[in-house]
């Protein structure tokens, strides 16, 4: 009999050399079965035979793990601790299924929810999802049963269905492990949306930075198109721009034009994609759904915390020592999933910093550890949980660097529309500059002149260049369109308050000024 | 010209078929041209500045022609956590490779990361960033 070994082929996997071990295997005689990310991304290339672990492999470690000497065992995968603590709603599937095959699809339970949502009829669907309580996971955290039923009410005779696949915070890829560990259920998650709303047409839009999830929603798409009937689906690229994963510039984009972000109102539920009513949600916002029609919206909203219904796919990034996919219920402690669950940093050093909710979220020192994973007490703490992603820094990080980058990736992705992104963040790497290298501002012509009344006089001190700093923040925050503008200021004040020491603040220099 | 004729009519009638039009022709020629961009506004019944104003605000298009092969890295906060801006400081002076910064390529956990066309390369250090960038030039 021969030896079956389960390998992914996920970008992650193949990117950390999953078809060199997966080719190793099949050389040696074994059936190698390609399935979707277990998400313990610092054992990839993980293999799988009989149930148990081994991994990280290289090609090398091959001959060892079938004599059964290999020291990469880690025993039963689904007893190991990082899978074991999680509450896999979402992510059930993960490292079980091969992601493009029907068959094994069906047999683990898919379908279930579209044939639910056919049985009990629209407005019974929609009432599933608003009694689970699930509230958008791209970020903003908005129920899904009420853009839902904004739609559903809207008279049009066309309505779609956009999946926002675009994705492009830092720290997160649970939306990827999706599409390419599961694209069937995202798409029997746009399905049901489709059939709730009365919409017939739908698009995932995938940033272009992954043509792996692209490729395998692609065939996804063409794999189950007669089963999704009359519901047609369609994946487009993007190209490369940040802004176009808010819903309006993502429409835009979809439309064929500049990403630019739009007014609301009109709200994308009421004049969405070719001004039509249309729901935009999130791959883990759709991905839900499934689940939530087949298993009962109560049975989803009793796992949670406060208001923050239902599980989390969080994302361990960074210098993380068990860097990876970990889906639980809101509610998990911020300390827990960085020192517990991650392990701590991969270097060993002291965690310094956590960037919680990608590029646009704040930084939270080690005494924020106490918070529990929700929207609302991020929110309360200054910050925000975003789509989940955590970086973790360790104490080499330079956080007025990490400022200074936080106003340089906003300048360099405004969409241009508003004054205080465009110009605002340009001028904010300039003065971040400025503070990092202790040279305030020297008075310009026009302030030495005698005769001006209102300018100061003279050189900024570094104590005003940072008020300044605040102040240029504040600008931002209220006088920007969208949050890139808006929430730039989160990672930047975030790190000043937290670490003065690194803007200079509390520098002898500064108080002898 | 034929070339773009072709490109344009494979996705007529599309809706928004704007940016899949630019996604092949910049795959096929590795830039924009402006012969294509004139095509494609009298296709679809757009300005040229219309058409360049899309093509100049994404970063996946280009409207000047560029040979080189293109590496990715990654510059965004998981891998600079991870320590990539010592690493790009590592990357012998070359013309040869186009080194493009990109903002995430969703293996934050195993990075420092590039991309090379559609090859992801995961876990980089100095030795093994050198070589991919000897294998391209
Ligand atoms: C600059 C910016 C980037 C965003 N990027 C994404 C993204 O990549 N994916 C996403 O789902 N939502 C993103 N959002 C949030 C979307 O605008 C929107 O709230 C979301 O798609 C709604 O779906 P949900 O309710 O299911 O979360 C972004 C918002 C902003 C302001
Ligand atoms: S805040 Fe920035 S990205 Fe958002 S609309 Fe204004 S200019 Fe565009
Ligand atoms: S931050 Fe580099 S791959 Fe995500």
């Amino acid at each position: 009999m021969t030896v079956t070994v389960r390998i992914s082929d996920d970008a992650l996997a193949l990117a950390c050399g999953a078809d060199e071990v997966a080719a190793a295997f099949a050389k040696a005689g074994c059936t190698v079965e390609r399935v979707s990310s277990w998400g313990m991304h610092w054992l990839e290339p993980l293999a799988e035979i009989d149930g148990a672990g081994y991994g990280p492999l290289t090609a090398d470690d091959v001959p060892a793990v079938l004599a059964g000497t290999s020291p990469l065992g880690i025993g039963p995968i689904a007893e190991h601790p990082f899978i074991a603590r999680q509450q896999r709603f979402t992510f059930a599937r993960a490292g079980k299924t091969r992601p493009l095959n029907l068959g094994d699809y069906a047999a683990s339970g898919g379908w279930a929810g579209l044939r639910k949502a056919h049985d009990i009829g629209a407005e019974a669907t929609i009432a599933e999802v608003t009694a689970s309580g699930l509230r958008g996971r791209g970020g903003a955290g908005f129920p899904a049963g009420i853009k839902w039923t904004t739609v559903a009410k809207a008279k049009a005779a066309q309505k779609y269905v956009v999946c926002n696949a675009d994705e492009g915070d830092s720290a997160t890829f649970a939306d990827r492990m999706v599409m390419e560990g599961d694209p069937f259920m995202l798409i029997e998650g746009m399905a049901i949306a489709a059939y709730a709303v009365g919409a017939t047409r739908g698009y995932v839009y995938i940033r272009s930075e992954y043509p792996h999830a692209i490729a395998k929603m692609e065939a996804a798409v063409r794999a189950c198109a007669h089963i999704i009937a009359p519901f047609v689906l369609e994946v487009r690229t993007g190209a490369g721009a940040y802004v176009c994963g808010e819903e309006t510039s993502l429409l835009n984009s979809l439309e064929g034009k500049r990403g630019e972000v739009r007014a609301k109102p009109p709200l994308p539920a009421l004049e969405g994609l070719f001004g039509k009513p249309t729901v935009v949600n999130n791959v883990l916002t759709l991905a839900a759904v499934p689940w939530i029609l087949a298993h009962g919206g109560t049975a989803y909203a009793a796992v949670g915390f406060g208001r923050s219904k239902g599980t989390m796919p969080i994302q361990l990034a960074g210098n993380v020592k068990h860097g990876g996919l970990f889906e639980v219920g809101f509610g998990i402690t911020l300390g827990e999933l960085v020192n517990e669950i991650g392990g701590g940093t991969a270097s060993g050093r002291p965690v310094r910093a956590v960037q919680v909710g990608g590029p646009l979220g704040a930084y939270h020192p080690p005494s924020d550890f106490h918070l529990p994973f929700d929207y609302e007490s991020f929110a309360a703490a200054d910050g925000l949980i975003g789509h989940a992603g955590l970086t973790v820094f360790d104490d080499t990080a330079d956080m007025s660097a990490q400022a200074r980058f936080a106003m340089e990736f906003c300048a360099a992705e405004s969409c241009g529309k508003c004054t205080p992104c465009r110009i605002g963040s340009t001028r904010g790497v300039e003065l971040i500059d400025r503070i990092r290298a202790r040279a305030p501002r020297a008075a310009d012509a026009v302030e030495r002149l005698p005769q001006t009344h209102n300018a100061r006089k003279g050189a900024r001190t570094l104590a005003e260049e940072i008020t300044l700093l605040e102040d240029l923040c504040e600008t931002m925050k209220f006088g920007s369109l969208c949050a890139l503008g808006g929430f730039t200021p989160y990672p930047v004040l975030s790190a000043l308050r937290h670490w003065p020491e690194d803007f200079g603040a509390a520098l002898p220099a500064e108080a002898a000024e | 010209m034929e070339r773009f004729a072709e490109i344009i009519a494979a996705h007529a009638g599309r809706e928004g078929a704007l940016l899949p039009i630019l996604h092949d022709v910049q795959a096929a020629f590795g830039h924009v041209p402006e012969e294509a961009e004139r095509a494609i506004a009298a296709a679809l019944n757009l300005s040229r500045a219309e058409v360049h104003g899309v093509v100049s605000f994404y970063h996946d298009f280009h409207a000047e022609a560029d040979a080189r092969p293109v590496l990715k890295l990654c510059r965004a906060e998981a891998c600079q956590a991870r320590g990539v801006d010592a690493l790009a400081a590592t990357l012998p002076e070359q013309n040869r490779v186009k080194v493009e910064t990109v903002y995430c390529l969703g293996l934050c956990s195993v990075g420092p990361n590039a991309m090379v066309g559609g090859k992801v390369h995961a876990r980089l250090d100095g030795a093994k960033l050198a070589a991919l960038v000897e294998s391209l030039a």
